[in-house]
């Protein structure tokens, strides 16, 4: 298969049977050559000046040309000696300081020797990668950011936790990497089907699958209300899904829910595509391909098959649902281009007290708005809204320094501990501490105010 | 309770975390007939910790009340005592996140210092992986083993007492992973190659430094290791407050003022907040940064055995 990277093109075939991280040289032919530390071709010539004053920009410094520099590629010669051809033909070359040299050396190589490195997948590179070449997908969720919230809500092997994202399943991933298959994970996804187009590009082993349910976001109400039925499937239209407006006091939050929901679609679709695109393996996309397909056909045996999926389908959603319905998870991650605050006050109900959940969100004001509202609602303490910065440096020697560019803005975090909602219900053996709860109320608001 | 594994209800034994609002919290050793004491008052053990949830609320003697967590490897980081400087959770987790640390990864560590970064580390390679940490004081080498030991995890980790840089990590060619948070990382790289299993892994430095960071990567690269990437990931924590900015008189007649757009936006806050009635103030949410903040913990220098 033949595949394009960085204006390359190479076939992989030559790859197999090397070690992870092995390097590789693009020939002409677009196979790789195994390529490991080649001695530094080292400029022999240690002649070098010691500043730029007699340095002139004139535009004539390089002898050969651009006709001549696509000669030397069209012929196939290696990119190491097209460099030493240009370094041979700069007229300044050897004024410029030894560091420049250095600097001119690098950024040639860069452009004329083709090399890949082929490493195995794991959070680390994917997120970066993600956040370098697809940040809209991810929604800006940066690396350094991920990471906080891995740690923030203390993910590992044995937990059960809800993962709430529209991160192309980046998220999702990288919570599955740090279980190791331990454990249960509820997905809850908005429209049709969860997105994993980033989840499949971790090459799990199956079994990681075993323990991954998925739940659709606009059955929560319905769920915790006690009237959820598998009548309505998700796959059918949002605006049919009858909604129950009784209980909790969320209607307001509900229908800016709804209203997003129904925005929903039209990116969904897209969604769609590319998640059929890329990934080969999710069975989702594939049964909503056979679903079309049997609308065509209209054969009686595919009928009989779409009934059974559909019936296999109803069973994991209950099982699902019996899971939440314990309302005993360890954790809630929730990282989405949806407004924070709905999505939080509805979900925490499944969350176990004494557990972590983590919010992310690229802007900072929905979340002063969620962490206002939660306080509201209690239930929660150790409350935290942060951001992290990263910068990265060039460590040479004589030469170290931050890097000139660095990322503007990776998203903002809203972390917390759950701990026993008072408000009536479970914990009535401690009549004594909702008599207290007043003047905390009142404290919390003080500590609010502008000072 | 285990630092590795949640548990339901609090037990004799078990390592809970007190807080007592406004991220003031501390940590207790739960203990039959036991008493501790808050500013809200005694917290009796056996009456009104033992058998109760995590995550409850605890009515003190003098009224006050008190939330009982469970223990995680972030509440321990807030809470530990210090035997050393520490490494907080920021770091901690891009330092977990690039060593490409899951379940199953076998990591050396070197110094163990308070254990701030080893229970993060456990916890994320539990239950099959496991942790070689080396110190070469021993009096902290002995006070971790004995906290791993309370806190149920001493099957995940191996502490030993020597000096790394001497004698390395006392095994080879088994982890996927290599932390030093010593004064002269530099004299490490060699042992820390040894230890990474043959086929490859990483390796993660933290130094105050630069200069620390300089030779540390020179060694890393006399000793063969790629990608060579040095970070500084740095906090920032934000109040969320809400503020209301005056409006300034510009001399408009009282009549006008009533019917401002800042007024009509917000008709709660009249009165409340502002002494002079004849004059509105704005109210909004704000994320306020912290008066003062952490500027600098370390580089952390990051490099692929391959």
């Amino acid at each position: 298969r033949k595949i394009i990277f960085e204006k390359q093109w190479f076939y992989l075939d030559n790859a197999i049977g090397h070690l992870y991280g092995t390097t590789f040289e693009v020939t002409s032919g677009g196979s790789l050559q195994p390529k490991q530390e080649v001695e530094e071709a080292t400029t022999e010539t240690k002649e070098a000046g010691t500043d730029n004053r007699n340095i002139v920009d004139d535009g004539k410094s390089q002898k050969l040309t651009h006709d001549d520099i696509k000669a030397l590629k069209d012929k196939g010669i290696k990119g190491q000696e097209i460099v030493q051809q240009l370094i041979e033909n700069s007229t300044t070359f050897r004024d410029k300081t030894e560091f420049a040299q250095d600097k001119y050396i690098k950024k040639k190589k860069k452009k004329y020797e083709a090399v890949v490195t082929v490493v195995k997948p794991s959070t680390r590179i994917l997120a970066t990668m993600y956040y370098a070449r697809e940040p809209g997908k991810i929604n800006h969720l940066r690396y350094d950011s991920l990471a906080q919230m891995l740690t923030l809500g203390n993910v590992r092997a044995g937990s059960k936790l809800i993962v709430m994202e529209t991160c192309a399943g980046l998220v999702l991933g990288a919570v599955m990497e740090r279980m190791g298959g331990y454990g249960t994970i509820i997905q809850l996804y908005p429209g049709g089907g969860p997105v994993r187009a980033a989840t499949s590009c971790f090459g799990f082993p199956k079994h990681f699958f075993d323990k991954l349910h998925e739940f659709p976001l606009s059955k929560v109400e319905s769920l915790l209300s006690g009237t959820f039925s598998t009548e309505t499937l998700p796959s059918e239209p949002e605006g049919n899904t009858p909604v129950e407006e009784e209980s909790n006091g969320l209607g307001e939050e509900k229908q800016t829910a709804l209203q997003e929901a129904e925005e929903e679609p039209a990116t969904e679709a897209s969604l769609e595509v590319s998640q059929a695109e890329e990934q080969e393996t999710m069975d989702i996309s594939a049964e909503e391909v056979e679903l079309k397909e049997n609308k065509e056909k209209g054969r009686k045996e595919n009928v009989r098959e779409k009934q059974k999926k559909q019936w296999e389908r109803r069973k994991k959603l209950m099982e699902t649902a019996a899971l939440l319905r314990e309302k005993n998870s360890d954790g809630l991650i929730v990282a989405s281009k949806f407004h924070p605050t709905p999505l939080l006050l509805s979900l925490l109900e499944f969350v176990a007290p004494s557990r972590p959940f983590v919010v992310y969100c690229q802007y900072k004001e929905p979340l002063l708005e969620c962490y206002t509202k939660l306080r509201e609602r209690g239930g929660v303490v150790n409350l935290k809204l942060s951001e992290t910065w990263l910068r990265s440096y060039q460590v040479l020697p004589d030469r170290s320094h931050p890097k000139l560019t660095m990322s503007g803005g990776g998203g903002y975090l809203l972390s917390g501990t759950t701990v026993v909602l008072d408000k009536g219900r479970a914990d009535a053996s401690q009549p004594e501490a909702l008599k207290v709860e007043e003047p905390s109320a009142k404290r919390c608001r003080v500590e609010e105010l502008p000072c | 309770m285990s630092f590795v594994e949640y548990g339901d209800r609090i037990k004799d034994g078990d390592t809970a975390i007190v807080f007592l609002g406004h991220e003031s919290m501390f940590p207790v050793k739960v203990q039959h007939g036991t008493v501790t004491q808050t500013k809200y008052g005694v917290i009796r053990h056996s009456t009104d910790l033992i058998g109760k949830k995590y995550g409850s609320k605890v009515t003190c003697s003098k009224g006050g009340w008190v939330f009982i967590l469970h223990p995680t490897p972030e509440l321990w980081t807030m809470n530990l005592p210090h035997r050393t400087q520490i490494l907080y959770s920021t770091d901690i987790s891009i330092i977990t996140m690039m060593l490409e640390l899951k379940p199953g990864s076998i990591v050396c560590e070197s110094g163990t210092g308070s254990g701030s970064l080893s229970h993060a580390l456990i916890r994320t390679v539990a239950p099959t992986g496991h942790l070689y940490t080396v110190e070469f004081h021993q009096q902290r080498a002995e006070k971790a083993k004995e906290e791993f030991r309370e806190h149920g995890v001493e099957h995940l980790v191996t502490v030993t007492n020597q000096d790394v840089c001497k004698n390395g990590f006392g095994v080879s060619n088994i982890a996927d992973a290599v932390f030093l948070d010593i004064p002269s990382p530099w004299e490490a790289i060699g042992h820390a190659k040894s230890a990474l299993k043959a086929e490859g892994g990483r390796i993660c430095s933290f130094s105050p430094c630069i200069e620390q960071v300089q030779r540390t990567c020179l060694a890393m690269e006399e000793c063969g290791f790629t990608e060579i990437n040095t970070l500084e990931i740095l906090l920032r924590v934000y109040n969320v407050r809400t503020i209301s900015l005056q409006i300034p008189d510009l001399g408009k007649a009282t009549e006008d003022n009533s019917s401002t757009s800042f007024d009509s936006s917000n008709p709660s806050n009249q009165g409340s907040l502002c002494a002079n009635l004849q004059q509105g103030t704005a109210q909004f949410k704000s994320g306020v940064p912290l008066r003062e903040m952490v500027g600098h913990t370390g580089y952390l220098t990051f490099a692929t055995k391959s």
